[in-house]
């Protein structure tokens, strides 16, 4: 207790000591004679700490730009004096040999040695009344810059022993933006200080709240506690104002996170969803599809590491087409090999193609081995923005783009190809499409590449967020399943909706009952809703009796 | 009634069957305990659990059977009601351990010590007595099953709809047994396992008991299945699995044969995963892994599914198969498993029982004939030409 009062006096009596000199020296702002400003610098190294601060509150009396460095020096503790002559002298920072210079003049004193040199020693109560000197110094320069900068200073410390030096710098203050910074750190100070009157706080609560964020949050919720009973109700209803609005940027957040998990979602239930839609077949597979397109990621990047890695940013690019031919071929002949055989027994290629996806697991792990594979991210991929008071990853935001660009693609092959027609016409009514003279097992063969194909897609894509094993695809079947059922069938809006509210309702339930917990309400939501609707939300309507 | 029932369940292969099983059940034993340790026909003790294993894993497949090979429902759940089963038994055996356990707290179990629990959860009440821990084995199971069946076949939910939501309904289940604050032991499962009826779980003797119980127990449900089966309802079961529309514009309560059936294999499921735990000393969750559940299907379709014996048969050797390649060649069980998938749907859609059928009507064809059988693909072709339309 003592002791922090101690220093708050302290620090009190070294501001107001510096507010003093200051108060005289601002018509000054002229350049000191070489020689007086040495005199002033050189006064910084002898005696005790109280002499120092002395020394300091004439610097910044002086109002000479070239004292700044000086006091800076000296706040990071690299100020040394020659304990011979007793002249202040930086040495670089960086230890340099005969790098000794005269602070003032800048120059060379290369006579001295760093043997005879002995550091200038602050202390904290120092170095507090130092920050204040500079930003004193900085607050009132001539160079914009270096005043906004202080400002934003003077904003986050908020010291009440600044005030008064704020309040020059503001009347002094031509740039409006400056200006503006200045006001709000003037006000965070009212709402702190203690002696501040009524008027004074209430009219420094408005500029607060708009400074908006957490920060002004902060400050109200502190200045409340110590707010008399006049200003408190404009205080509350602006903290209300405040908590509403970081609220609602909460919710944007897990609406973000949400729509992420959604995309992953959606890329890894969109192949699903067209393969069942048009052909009743339910690809136990898929999953597999999806690692085989995360792999193929890997090999590509392999190559092009021990090849160009020049290309490294461009490695997606060529992934994508890889991965989608190459799922895309898998995906033919295991409908030629295998599931042509099986149609109208959806129940026995669910099995087959299970046994299919226990083979091609066991083939990579021996082909690659168990061990988790990196894939690395192209630089544009990594690191995040801030979207208001969202953060926001890069490799997530692509995500989401690519996987609402492989939707809007997969709509437009449906609508406007010919192959696309007949997938429709087929899903509608197999035997009409038939009698109608399109080739069913040239379109179930297409199909199912097609969603083999985007499966390799989403593998590329889910290889951006995550490490590449032999199982990963195993950890997307069961959930896309569930987007595929909940969305229904028939409707790729379906698998757009399903996937969305599956990845916002699981973000949304998360921080109330944890990760697991919120995926158990999910499935249990999802199981009680297809008693509801056993058909999903999207279900394609029709007169077939078993449909 | 029942009698007139359990007549009509004794046809010529259901009596074959119980008897071979009452004789394994007493022949397995005897032999382990009674020949000397150097006779050529004595079972080393380690055979002994595993075979009734085996057993347990028979039973869970007829269970399946009875779901899917007659009513047609393709649970890929069935793992769920095994190891609710499973656990059920677990918690007796685990109050069975007293304070022989390693914080030697004669109520709680060592984990809810572990987690600085203070009392048992409430649905831990009563299972240190042996017979209401065996009515949980069969209501546990049962109720759920009757729960999630009322629910999913009043509202037509089938085909591979339910079984997604089945393998939803064991996917939930799997994440749940995984917490902590559940209170059945988490990641760890129940294991440690003492005493059974007092005596050691360990023991010849004990292992020899629960292996004939196994054999018993499968004898019984084997009896109870072919009585279902070839009684009115299980015809109505088959009717519902090849024309369920059709079924229900007869008038039959498609929802309360599916729900009766459904419930029914739950149990035997159950009881299967009460055997299975004291015979291999553990459960924890990863018996309700989704992948269990459909390799239980892959034991009925080997075997033969809409057969009794089938199930059996398919049980006993895909896991004898299993236990084979885990130990020789480990790398290759999964690409054997996965191959048994594909050539089974592929060529055998209805597993060995079927392809011995098929041998048969084939042989009476050419000499009826002097006609080529046809292959099971052409079988299989004629019957839907056309691939459905997409539901």
């Amino acid at each position: 207790m003592t002791g922090a009062g101690m220093t708050i006096l302290k620090h009190l009596i070294g501001a107001m000591l510096l507010l003093s000199a200051l108060l005289t020296a601002i018509p000054a702002h002229a350049q000191f004679a070489d020689a007086d400003l040495t005199t002033l610098v050189d006064a910084l190294a002898p005696g005790s700490f109280k002499d120092r601060e002395t020394a300091i509150g004439n610097l910044v009396a002086s109002g000479d730009p070239r004292a700044v460095p000086v006091l800076e020096t000296l706040l990071e503790g690299e100020l040394y004096f020659d304990e011979t002559g007793g002249k202040v002298v930086f040495t670089s920072a960086s230890g340099g040999k005969g790098a000794i210079s005269d602070p003032v003049t800048g120059a060379d004193l290369s006579d001295l040695t760093e043997a005879d040199l002995e550091k200038v020693k602050v202390n904290n109560s120092l170095r507090r009344v130092l920050r204040t000197a500079i930003g004193q110094m900085t607050l009132l320069s001539e160079d914009a810059r270096v005043r906004l900068s202080a400002a934003q200073s003077v904003l986050r410390d908020a010291d009440p022993a600044q005030l008064e030096l704020l309040d020059s710098a503001i009347s002094a203050e031509t740039d409006v933006r400056i200006k503006r910074v200045m006001e709000q750190a003037r006000a965070v100070i009212m709402l702190k200080s203690p002696e501040a009157s009524v008027e004074d706080k209430t009219a420094a609560v408005p500029v607060v709240l708009a400074i908006g964020g957490r920060d002004a949050l902060n400050t109200l919720t502190t200045a409340l506690a110590s707010a008399p009973d006049e200003i408190r109700p404009t205080i509350e209803s602006a903290i209300d104002g405040l908590a509403r609005d970081r609220a609602a940027w909460d919710v944007a957040q897990n609406v973000w996170f949400g729509v992420s998990l959604g995309s992953v979602l959606l890329l890894a239930a969109i192949g699903l969803a067209i393969t069942f839609g048009v052909m009743g077949v339910i690809n136990m597979a898929h999953g597999e599809m999806v690692m085989l397109g995360a792999y193929t990621t890997f090999v590509v990047q392999e190559i092009i590491r021990q090849n160009a890695p020049g290309l490294f940013d461009w490695s997606l690019a060529i992934a994508l087409p890889a991965a989608f031919l190459f799922t895309g071929l898998v995906g033919v002949a295991i409908e030629r090999g295998i599931i042509r055989f099986l149609y109208g027994r959806p129940l026995e290629t669910l099995l087959a193609t299970w046994g299919l996806s226990l083979i091609i697991q066991q083939a990579v792990q021996r082909i690659f081995t168990a061990n988790i594979r990196e894939v690395g991210n192209p630089s544009w991929m990594s690191g995040s923005f801030e979207l208001g008071g969202l953060a926001i990853t890069w490799n997530r935001f692509y995500i989401v783009i690519f996987a609402l660009l492989v939707f809007v693609a997969l709509l437009l092959v449906l609508k406007y190809t010919a192959i696309g027609l007949h997938m429709r016409a087929v899903t509608q009514n197999r035997r009409m499409a038939s009698s109608m003279g399109i080739r069913t097992p040239l379109v179930d063969a297409m199909t199912f590449g097609l969603g083999s194909g985007i499966a390799g897609l989403a593998g590329v894509a889910l290889s951006q967020i995550g490490n590449v094993s032999p199982n990963l695809g195993q950890g997307y079947i069961i959930d896309s399943f569930m987007v595929v059922v909940f969305g229904g069938v028939g409707n790729l809006w379906g698998t757009l909706v399903g996937a969305l509210t599956l990845g916002i309702a699981n973000k949304f339930i998360e921080p109330y009952a944890g990760a697991v917990l919120g995926k158990i309400i999910i499935l249990v939501l999802i199981i009680l809703f297809i008693q509801r609707r056993p058909r999903g939300l999207f279900a394609l309507k029709g007169r077939s009796i078993e449909a | 009634m029942i009698t007139q029932a359990l007549f009509r369940a004794l046809d010529k292969k259901a009596i074959w069957l119980v008897a071979i099983l009452l004789l394994v059940a007493v022949a397995v034993p005897a032999s382990n305990l009674l020949l000397p340790v150097d006779s050529p026909f004595r079972l080393p003790n380690y055979a002994v659990p595993l075979f009734g294993k085996y057993l347990t894993f028979a039973m869970l497949a007829l269970a399946l059977d009875l779901v899917w090979g007659y009513c047609g429902i393709l649970s890929l759940g069935h793992g769920a009601f095994f190891a609710i089963g499973g656990y059920a038994m677990g918690m007796y055996l685990m109050r069975q351990i007293g304070t022989r356990g390693v914080y030697a707290n004669p109520i709680l179990p060592d984990f809810m010590v572990f987690l600085n629990w203070k009392e048992l959860p409430w649905y831990w009440y009563g299972m240190d007595n042996f017979w209401f821990a065996m009515l949980m084995v069969v209501v546990v199971p049962g109720l759920l099953a009757f729960i999630f069946g009322f629910l999913a076949f009043r509202s037509r939910v089938t085909g591979v709809y339910l079984s997604i939501i089945t393998q939803a309904m064991t996917y939930a289940l799997l994440l749940a047994f995984f917490r902590n604050d559940m209170g059945f032991g988490g990641n760890n499962g129940l294991t440690d396992f003492k005493d059974i009826l007092g005596q050691s779980i360990s023991a010849p003797s004990t292992r020899a008991a629960l292996f004939a119980a196994s054999a018993i127990a499968l004898a019984l449900a084997v009896l109870a299945c072919s009585a279902i089966v070839n009684s009115k309802l299980g015809k109505v079961m088959v009717a519902v699995r090849d024309a369920e529309s059709r079924t229900r514009f007869l008038g039959y309560r498609v929802e309360y044969v599916k729900l009766f059936a459904f419930v029914v294999s739950a149990i035997i499921a159950g009881i299967a995963g009460a055997l299975y735990v004291p015979q291999v000393g553990i459960i924890n969750p990863s018996e309700f892994e989704p992948a269990n559940s459909i390799e239980v299907v892959i034991w009925t379709a080997v075997g033969g599914r809409g057969t009794i014996i089938g199930p059996i048969i398919g049980g006993v050797l895909v896991n004898v198969g299993k236990s084979y390649f885990t130990g020789a060649f480990p790398e290759y069980w999964l690409f054997a498993l996965g191959a048994l998938f594909v050539v089974t749907t592929l060529f055998l859609p209805k597993g060995i029982v079927g392809l011995i059928g098929q041998y048969r009507a084939a042989t009476t064809k050419r000499e009826q004939h002097d006609r080529d059988a046809p292959t099971p693909m052409q079988v299989e072709a004629g019957a839907d030409p056309q691939p459905k339309p997409a539901e």
